[in-house]
């Protein structure tokens, strides 16, 4: 057994607890709990009134310009990590590697600052 | 003893949720079950000791690129009804594209070295005392520095590709500019007029 393995250890004796509760939670009502379904208990519940839309509408497209920044600087993180760790060992060459990276993406993230693209209106 | 069992619990739920992601009715169902698959996937870079991909699938993966696909299902706007009636248009592309990537996972098993001229690697253990982060390290900034520069590029053109397209301003909403609001001036803002009265009579 690698020994990464047990370091790790306390984090599947959590999940695996995690994983107990929740179907100790959920496996009983579903087998237990009686169930008649008619059209009436399964229609949305608004409030009393009869729904005025389907609940599956558009969305705005900036959450998803949201989105994709955050995935490309959480990118440059996760390539920041192991730079940190190896710092010493890399050398110069290793840090003006890495400045080069952030300098590329620096230049984007002024595009994206200029542009406003951070802004909710 | 451990790590087999948890290796075979961890590779059936990736099965069994890339299932689910195919058959499931609801599109937001699919995507869970695709983050159930990742999370597992995760779970197995951990035992073949490849502890920073595993994190970073997690932080990734899990993190970013699934609240994108949850952000592209609530975007898109379909009806599981007619989603139905338009499988059937693209089932045989589907299957096509299935059979050929089935083909490939057969041909990598018997024959890895159609894919790369250092298979050997595969299969051989390295004795280090480094963590499996810090031989990503001393590689990835120096021996791979191209291809570090060059996802560095991509990242960049990723980042203008996704403005360009996405962003689009409203000039009716009425934003506040501080700097402007401060530099206002009576003088400018207040016009005083004189009414000439009339007295009805």
């Amino acid at each position: 057994m690698p020994s990464i393995l047990q370091d790790y250890l306390p984090i599947v004796i959590f999940m695996s607890l995690c994983m107990f509760i929740t179907l100790l939670l959920i496996l009983p009502p579903l087998l237990i709990a009686p169930k008649n379904p008619d059209p009436e208990k399964l229609s949305p519940y608004e409030c009393g009134f009869e729904p005025f839309d389907d609940a599956r509408s558009k969305f705005d497209i900036r959450f998803y310009l949201v989105a994709i920044l955050f995935i490309i600087f959480d990118l440059e993180v996760a390539f920041l990590f192991p730079w940190a760790l190896v710092f010493g060992d890399i050398g110069l060459f290793g840090f003006f590697s890495m400045m080069l990276f952030l300098g590329i993406l620096t230049i984007g993230f002024i595009y994206e600052w200029k542009k406003g693209a951070l802004e909710w209106d | 003893m451990f790590p087999v069992l948890l290796f075979y619990i961890f590779s059936l739920a990736i099965i069994a949720s890339a299932l689910m992601v195919i058959f499931s009715k609801q599109p937001i169902n699919s995507v869970l079950f695709l983050i159930f698959s990742f999370i597992n996937a995760a779970g197995i870079f951990l035992l073949a000791g490849a502890e920073f991909l595993a994190l970073i699938m997690v932080i990734v993966y899990v993190g970013a690129v699934a609240v994108l696909f949850l952000f592209v299902i609530m975007m898109l706007d379909f009806n599981p009804d007619t989603i139905k009636k338009e499988v059937g248009k693209h089932l045989y592309v589907g299957l096509f594209i299935g059979f050929i990537l089935f083909l490939e996972i057969i041909l990598m098993m018997y024959s890895p070295e159609l894919f790369s001229y250092e298979y050997q690697i595969v299969g051989n253990t390295v004795k280090t005392s480094l963590t499996n982060t810090e031989i990503l390290g001393n590689l990835i900034y120096t021996e791979y520095f191209l291809q570090f520069q060059i996802s560095g590029f991509i990242l960049l053109v990723a980042m203008i590709g996704a403005i360009v397209l996405t962003l689009r301003h409203r000039d009716y909403v009425r934003r506040q500019i501080v700097s402007d609001q401060v530099a206002r001036d009576p003088k400018l803002s207040i016009e005083l007029v004189d009414i000439k009265l009339k007295i009805r009579k």
